[in-house]
C-alpha cells in the first residue's frame, strides 16, 4: 500500500505545520501507537473478565453479574477499581524485592510480544524481520518471574506453583515453537506480515488451518498451557495449591498477574488467529469484492473501510477462540502433573517433529500449495 | 547531535552499567538465589546490546537460549536445593581468593592486550545488513559452517544422553568407578501411578 493513507506522515506533516522540527513530531508520534495498543490491549482484558464471568455462569447454569451496568458488563471495571485501591501487603518473611519485581518480569514479556501483533497491512507497531520469533523468545522470560515470585512469597504453596508453573512452560514451548517453525518453513519469513499475507490468495481456502491442521491443534494446546488455562491449571490449582505462585499475593501485584493471564490469552488467541486463520483477512478477499463492485482499492475512503474491516476480523477471529478457551476452562477437568508432562513430551514433542519433517517434504512435493 | 544518536548513547551506558554491576553481583553477592536472577539481568542486556548492534535475531536467540533455557534451569536447580543448608566453612578463604583474583585479573589483561593490538574492522552503518542477517546466518550454518554446527548438535546430544543414564540409574545396575552393584532400593520402580491400580 504505497500510495494509500499514511497516517504518520499525515500526523507529522500537521505538527511541522504547527512549527515543530521533524525530530521533535517523529517523537511524539512514537508513543501513540504504543498506547492505543495498550489501551486496546487493557480493554480486551475487561471485555474477556465479563465473557468469562457470563459464560461461566451460562455453563453451571448462573445468571452472572447482573448490577454492574446493563448485563453487568462493568463489573470487571468494578473489580479492576477495588484491586487498585486496596492495601498493599507484602508478607513480613517475604524477600520484598523479589516479591515486588517478580509480577513485573511476568507482564512486561506479555505487552512486548504486542509490538508484532499486526491488525492489518501497515496497522503494527512494529515489522521487525524477527517477527514471531521476538514473541517466542519474550514468552521464555515469564518463567523466571514466575520462579521469582514462587520463591520470594516464602511459602510451600507458592514455590510448589512456581515450579510448576516454569516446568509446564518450559516443556510447552518446545512443541509451540516447532509448530510455528512448520509455519515459518512455508512463509519464507518470520514477520507476522508476510505470514498473513502468504494466505491471502483465495480467502478462506487459502488459510494455513487447511494445509496445517496438526500444527493447528498443537498450537492451540501448547497455547492453553502456556496461558495456565484449565485444563492446563496446574501452577494454581485451587483444591491443592491455595492459589500457586499468587497466593500470598494481594491488591495490584495480584492484579498484574491477573492482567498478564488475560492479557497473555488474547494474545494468544490473535496469533493463533494470525499464524492459523487468516489474520486480518476477509473469508472471501477483499480484492475480489471491490473488483465486484468496480471500487479503487486506493481511494482513502476504501482504505479506512478495508483497515476497519481488518481490525473487526482480527479481533473477531481471536475472540471466537477467546470463547473456546472460556468454554474449555468451564467445561473439562484439569489433567494431573504426570499426565501433562507426559501429553508435552511423548506426545505433543514427536508429532510436532513429524509434522515439521512433512511440511519441510510437502514443501519440496508440492511448491506451489506450501510456499516453494 | 541527532536524537537518535542520543538515545542509542543512553542506551548503551545503561546496558553496559547494568551488565557490569550484574556481573559482579553474580560473583561477590552471598546468596546464590540473588545471583541466579541477576545473571538473568545481565543475559538480558547483552541481549539488549546485540539490539543496538541491528543484531536482532541473535538478541531473541540470546534471549530464548541464555534467559528461557539456561538461567531458568540454573534457578530450577537452585529452588530444588535446600536453602536452609549451613555451608561448611572453606579453609584458607583469603589466599583463595587472592588466587582467583589474580587469575582474573591475568585474563583480564590478555583480554584488554588482544583488544588493543587487534585492528577491529567497524562495518559502516550503511553497509549493515539489519533485518537480512537471520537468512545470511542460515546460509552460513548450512554452507561453510555445517561442520561447526553438526559437531555442536552431536556434542549437545551426548549430553543429553549422559544426563539421561545419570538421571535413570535403574539403567545401569553397578558402579562404573568401582564396579561394585549399586544399591537400588530407593529408585522408584513403579511407572505407573499409584491411582491408577484399583486392584
Amino acid at each position: 500500500m504505497e500510495n494509500g493513507l499514511d497516517l504518520e506522515y499525515i500526523f507529522n506533516e500537521f505538527l511541522k505545520g504547527l512549527g515543530l522540527s521533524s525530530e521533535i513530531a517523529h517523537i511524539i508520534w512514537l508513543p501513540l501507537p504504543m498506547l492505543l495498543v495498550l489501551v486496546a490491549a487493557v480493554v480486551g482484558v475487561l471485555v474477556t473478565v465479563w465473557l468469562e464471568r457470563k459464560i461461566s455462569a451460562a455453563a453451571q447454569q448462573r445468571i452472572g453479574p447482573e448490577y454492574a451496568g446493563a448485563l453487568g458488563v462493568l463489573q470487571p471495571i468494578a473489580d479492576g477499581l477495588k484491586l487498585l485501591v486496596k492495601e498493599d501487603i507484602i508478607p513480613a518473611k517475604a524477600d520484598s524485592i523479589l516479591f515486588t519485581a517478580g509480577p513485573i518480569l511476568v507482564l512486561v514479556p506479555v505487552i512486548l510480544s504486542w509490538l508484532i501483533v499486526p491488525f492489518g497491512q501497515d496497522l503494527l507497531i512494529s515489522n521487525v524481520g524477527i517477527g514471531i520469533f521476538l514473541w517466542i523468545a519474550l514468552s521464555s522470560i515469564q518463567p523466571i518471574g514466575l520462579l521469582m515470585s514462587g520463591y520470594a512469597s516464602n511459602n510451600k504453596y507458592s514455590l510448589l506453583g512456581g515450579l510448576r508453573a516454569a516446568a509446564q512452560s518450559i516443556s510447552y514451548e518446545i512443541p509451540l515453537a516447532l509448530s510455528v517453525l512448520a509455519i515459518v518453513l512455508m512463509t519464507n519469513s518470520l514477520s507476522t506480515i508476510d505470514i498473513v499475507n502468504q494466505q491471502s490468495g483465495a480467502g478462506i481456502l487459502s488459510w494455513n488451518i487447511w494445509r496445517q491442521p496438526i500444527g493447528f491443534i498443537i498450537f492451540w494446546i501448547c497455547a492453553l498451557a502456556e496461558c495456565e488455562r484449565l485444563p492446563f491449571d496446574l501452577p494454581e490449582a485451587e483444591e491443592e495449591l491455595v492459589a500457586g505462585y499468587q497466593t500470598e499475593y494481594a491488591g495490584m501485584k495480584f492484579a498484574l498477574f491477573y492482567l498478564g493471564s488475560y492479557i497473555n490469552l488474547i494474545l494468544s488467541a490473535l496469533l493463533v488467529s494470525i499464524l492459523y486463520l487468516g489474520g486480518w483477512a476477509l473469508p472471501i478477499p477483499v480484492e475480489i469484492i471491490a473488483k465486484f463492485l468496480n471500487i479503487p482499492l486506493n481511494a482513502p475512503l476504501i482504505q479506512v473501510f478495508t483497515a476497519s474491516i481488518g481490525i473487526v476480523m482480527t479481533v473477531l477471529k481471536a475472540y471466537v477462540l477467546v470463547f473456546i478457551a472460556i468454554l474449555l476452562r468451564w467445561t473439562t477437568p484439569r489433567v494431573r502433573i504426570d499426565q501433562l508432562l507426559d501429553l508435552g513430551w511423548k506426545f505433543l514433542l514427536p508429532i510436532s517433529l513429524a509434522n515439521l519433517l512433512l511440511t519441510a517434504g510437502l514443501k519440496l512435493a508440492l511448491p506451489q500449495f506450501f510456499g516453494g | 547531535m541527532s536524537i537518535a544518536i542520543i538515545t542509542q548513547l543512553i542506551c548503551f551506558s545503561i546496558l553496559s552499567l547494568v551488565v557490569i554491576i550484574g556481573a559482579l553481583g553474580v560473583v561477590l553477592l552471598e546468596s546464590i538465589v540473588y545471583s541466579a536472577f541477576l545473571l538473568c539481568g545481565v543475559f538480558l542486556s547483552v541481549a539488549g546490546l546485540y539490539l543496538l548492534l541491528n543484531a536482532s535475531f541473535v538478541a531473541a536467540a540470546q534471549v530464548l537460549v541464555y534467559v528461557g533455557a539456561v538461567n531458568v534451569l540454573i534457578i530450577f536447580a537452585i529452588m530444588l536445593v535446600n536453602k536452609k543448608e549451613d555451608f561448611k566453612p572453606i579453609e584458607n578463604l583469603n589466599s583463595r581468593r587472592i588466587i582467583s583474583t589474580a587469575i582474573c585479573l591475568t585474563l583480564l589483561s590478555l583480554l584488554i592486550r588482544v583488544d588493543l593490538s587487534n585492528v577491529w574492522i567497524i562495518a559502516s552503518p550503511n553497509s549493515s545488513i539489519g533485518e537480512e542477517s537471520t537468512y545470511r546466518i542460515g546460509e552460513h550454518l548450512f554452507s561453510d559452517y555445517l561442520l561447526p554446527f553438526e559437531v555442536a548438535s552431536v556434542l549437545l546430544l551426548m549430553a543429553m544422553i549422559g544426563a539421561i543414564v545419570l538421571a535413570r540409574k535403574d539403567v545401569m545396575n553397578q558402579d562404573i568407578s568401582t564396579g561394585l552393584p549399586v544399591d537400588q532400593e530407593l529408585i522408584e520402580k513403579t511407572k505407573e501411578p499409584f491411582l491408577i491400580n484399583k486392584n
